[in-house]
């Protein structure tokens, strides 16, 4: 199992992102110039202020050579995991439904919240069973998820929404308190907490982890599933 | 040609922004302020104008959660010659 880990100018959470990675298989870095995946098996893409948020969050890590492979990769299934800005970046190249928005407080917050898992089928959740309550970072402060009611209706029934803040935890004020979503076939995911924060019991929590093992065992189950490979 | 970009969340979309701005003016004895709602301005110097609405659909703004107003304050120039699709303003 190789990890690929973006890294645009502005990033701050590739290292992280990196370690983590590490802990369940083989991780690169990837630099956003480039044109090459590495036959990486799965790809993150990190948390930290690409181009500075330049214009809107998100908005112009997209146009980076490399996200076009990103994008090629997970048209055929790959499995792309946007954490924080990488969620940002994910939903403006249109990989993944809705916008994340400056949180109503205006604030960046950064605090430990618990996530209940609200979809288990995904690439990046197959590791954890429905109901199952993660607890791990979040820090931003344009994390409010947002899309038309219409649109969450259908992510809600087509189980697009993967993890939810649980009860009392919500900060940012996202719709439906969705903390994550996915695509229509799960193997691209977005989520505004920091899973890659929370891989040690030492700082707290070691249940980040899970979404890692969680595309290590697809890997793992269906290599023929991956990139047509 | 010069062209300004008008971005703004779109209608009932939360604004925080210009909820904070709209508490903040009577606090300053400024009375009777509604409606406050803050976006960009984006100015630029275009060859073609005709692309403008591709490039705030694809670019300038985010259609999803954003309206935009494409102004062109010399279309309206007496001196310029405006064909009919020339409106100086284009508002989705």
């Amino acid at each position: 199992m190789k990890f690929g880990v973006i890294q645009f100018p502005g990033s701050c959470d590739e290292r992280d992102a990196l370690h983590a990675a590490s802990l369940v298989g083989d991780a690169v870095l990837l630099w956003h110039r480039s044109h090459d995946l590495q036959g990486v098996d799965a790809v993150i893409v990190p948390g930290g202020f690409s181009y500075g948020d330049y214009l809107r969050a998100g908005a112009l890590a997209r146009f980076s050579p490399l996200m076009e492979e990103v994008e090629r990769f997970a048209r055929v299934g790959g499995p792309v995991l946007g954490i924080c800005n990488g969620f940002q970046v994910l939903c403006e190249s249109g990989l993944l439904p809705g916008a994340l928005l400056p949180n109503t407080s205006l604030r960046f917050v950064c605090r430990q919240v618990a996530l209940d898992v609200v979809d288990a089928t995904t690439k990046w959740t197959g590791a954890c069973a429905r109901g199952d309550r993660l607890s791990m970072p979040a820090k931003h402060q344009t994390g409010r998820y947002w899309a038309p009611d219409p649109v969450l209706d259908e992510l809600e029934a087509n189980d697009q929404v993967v993890l939810r803040y649980a009860t009392g935890n919500g900060f940012n004020g996202s719709a439906r308190d969705i903390a994550g979503v996915s695509n229509h076939a799960g193997n691209v995911v977005g989520l505004m907490p920091h899973p890659e924060h929370a891989v040690d019991p030492l700082t707290g929590s070691a249940d980040g982890l899970r979404l890692f093992e969680s595309a290590a065992l697809i890997a793992a189950a269906y290599p023929a599933d991956l990139l047509g490979k | 040609m010069r062209a300004r970009v008008l971005i703004r969340p779109k209608a009932g979309i939360l604004d925080p922004q210009g909820q904070a701005v709209e508490r903040a003016l009577p606090a300053l004895g400024f009375a009777g302020v509604r409606n406050v709602h803050i976006g960009r301005l984006v100015e630029l110097d275009v060859e073609d104008p005709a692309q403008l609405p591709a490039m705030c659909e694809q670019l300038l703004a985010n259609p999803l959660v954003e309206d935009y107003q494409i102004q062109r304050p010399d279309a309206d120039h007496p001196d310029q010659s405006a064909g009919p699709d020339d409106s100086a303003e284009v508002t989705r």
